[in-house]
């Protein structure tokens, strides 16, 4: 059972300011000033409970690779199956010209 | 007639005691009033609903009619319904209408069952209190100061409120069985891989399954008979045989050997659970089972290990949400970057991007091995737990959670408290197994659920000993006062 009251009493934060905006920014999110310690003190707190992991004893034991013992990934013949359904698609995008997808220029 | 289960709506049906239109109009009805309290659904389908009965009631007249002909379905807004408003609870999705329908709803579909509209949820199925959806909490038809749960919170509260008899609802750490446990209500999380994922938008890959939400076994074992099978349009769907589940539902449960999981009578369990659930072991006694003891010792790590593989795959599904081809896109982006990064974070609520932000640190180059590849060998050694345990018994039976339902804003400040709601239920999702959560009596006035977890493909027995414990008990029949009449 998790200890929270223990945490609780010896509670650091094991991620610091800028490790926080760097995984915002590898995960492309844009983080307000006032959501950086938020996230600081509750991602720490995630990492704290996930440490508990440290503790098992995992020698030879082979990662799960697959929820079901003995099964893998299947695959499908390498045949023509979807037909072209772009305009459908495209009917929830953003922003469409001419069949395109547009954002912003990527080159100057 | 808002009080029938699906197997009695269905004779109702057949004996023409009522019509499919006049079911579809008193539910639609019921959903539409209850709205202000509950808040249970998002969208309300209400004209292809009285569509689609009115055709069911023609192949009834005619006698053309399948066994769910006419019945009612609400699906959980996870679901992807071609021509339909499918958010996942979320502003990113707010305006998507999906141009295909999932498998899970294309099935029912064909069954004969009428769409009343979509279920409210946690928002990318990320929470345990229905309390993350963008479009508001739902409430618990017990007691409107309470949470029903979560994920599928939406579904259990309307079938809780006898808004609809059956929900579809998925399941990646409890989000069936917790909020049916929550709602007094039943709820099926089956095998991975015996229902398609094909359209169900992605939250951890491995872990995700569809499964049902209804107010007794044997309505879960009709809706099952139709919603499981292979699709070759889902890579990890199972290619093998699916029984009738209504056909076993008789069976005796004279020599059934229950195995009790140590594990979950723990220090975090609410006294007034357990005794409910002591209760409920001593009905399946009389019944003719054995009851063991069983010891799950990696199973204490389900939650770090969940909140490990689960954030992990999520980060990676999420990608997809980038603000171009389809979904939220932030006003006047300065770059590309930009418009990705203000996107989703305009776009994602809070425990969204917190589990983003989780699944990206343990995924990031240097702590991979000491997080996610760990955390993939303990999901191996609870896996290997169960396993053990089922060489010796025929099902494993606990609480379905710690405590009955708590209130509205009570965990929303930590996420930890939150996720522990989720302690017993977790293990079944690690080691794919299938497991249903049914009603067992109350604590302080609230719904207690009985978990029974069993082997792979076990879905029939599940359901068998669900059945037999619903003949045997009035549990399932209760409906909260005010949703009585």
């Amino acid at each position: 059972m998790y200890d929270f009251a223990h945490t609780l009493r010896n509670f650091f934060m094991s991620l610091d300011r800028a490790q926080i905006q760097s995984i915002a920014h590898l995960a492309r999110l844009n983080l307000s000033e006032a959501e950086v310690p938020v996230y600081q003190e509750s991602l720490s707190r995630i990492v704290d409970l996930v440490s508990q992991l440290e503790g098992a004893d995992t020698v030879d034991v082979v990662p799960m690779a697959h929820p079901l013992p003995g099964l893998a990934q299947r695959l499908r013949p390498d045949e023509v199956v979807e037909t072209d359904n772009h305009e459908t698609y495209q009917r929830n995008a953003p922003q469409v010209e001419a069949g395109l997808y547009l954002v912003p220029k990527v080159i100057e | 007639m808002f009080k029938k289960t699906l197997a009695e709506l269905a004779r109702g049906l057949r004996a023409k005691e009522f019509s499919s239109v006049e079911l579809t109009r008193a539910l639609l009805k019921r959903i539409d009033e209850s709205q202000p309290a509950l808040n249970s659904v998002i969208s309300i389908t209400a004209d292809s609903a009285m569509a689609a009965a009115a055709a069911a009631d023609g192949q009834i007249a005619a006698g053309t009619a399948k066994p769910l002909t006419g019945l009612p379905v609400l699906h959980k807004d996870i679901f992807c319904t071609k021509g339909v408003r499918t958010t996942c609870g979320s502003r990113m999705l707010d305006n998507f209408v999906s141009p295909y329908d999932a498998t899970v709803v294309a099935r029912l579909r064909q069954a004969g069952m009428i769409m009343l509209g979509k279920a409210n949820m946690d928002e990318f199925a990320m929470g345990s209190s229905n309390e993350t959806s963008y479009f508001g909490a739902v409430k618990n038809p017990w007691n409107p100061a309470l949470v029903p749960g979560g994920s599928s919170g939406g579904s259990a509260a309307a079938v809780a409120a006898r808004l609809t008899p059956m929900a579809t609802a998925t399941d990646t750490g409890g989000s069936i069985r917790q909020p049916a446990a929550l709602c007094g209500v039943t709820g099926i999380k089956p095998t991975y891989g015996r229902v398609s994922r094909y359209g169900m938008i992605a939250f951890a890959s491995s872990l995700d399954q569809a499964g049902i939400i209804a107010l007794t076994a044997e309505d879960a074992a009709l809706v099952l008979n139709v919603m499981a099978g292979f699709d070759p349009h889902d890579s990890t769907s199972v290619d093998a045989p699916v029984p009738d589940y209504t056909a076993t539902l008789g069976d005796s449960l004279q020599g059934l050997r229950i195995g009790i999981i140590q594990q979950f009578f723990d220090a975090g369990l609410d006294p007034a659970v357990a005794a409910a659930v002591r209760a409920a072991l001593a009905v399946y006694e009389q019944l003719g089972a054995t009851l063991v003891e069983v010891d799950l010792p990696a199973l204490p790590l389900s939650v770090p290990t969940y909140y490990v593989v689960a954030p992990a795959e999520a980060s990676s599904n999420l990608a997809r949400f980038d603000g171009v081809r389809f979904g939220y896109r932030c006003q006047d982006p300065v770059n590309l970057e930009d418009l990705y990064k203000r996107s989703r974070g305009e776009g994602f609520g809070a425990e969204v991007k917190r589990r983003i932000m989780t699944g990206t640190y343990v995924l990031s180059a240097g702590y991979y091995d000491a997080y996610y590849l760990k955390a993939q060998r303990v999901r191996q050694l609870i896996a290997q737990d169960f396993a053990r345990a089922f060489a010796n018994v025929d099902v494993l039976v606990g609480p379905t959670t710690p405590t009955p339902a708590f209130a509205l804003g009570a965990k929303t400040a930590d996420p930890i408290t939150m996720y522990l709601n989720d302690i017993y239920t977790i293990g079944a999702n690690m080691a794919g197994l299938p497991a249903l959560s049914i009603p067992c009596g109350f604590a302080a006035e609230l719904p207690v659920g009985l978990q029974i977890i069993g082997a792979h493909f076990a879905e029939a027995r599940l359901l068998n000993v669900a059945h037999q414990y619903q003949l045997a008990t009035d549990w399932h029949r209760r409906v909260p006062l005010v949703w009585a009449e």
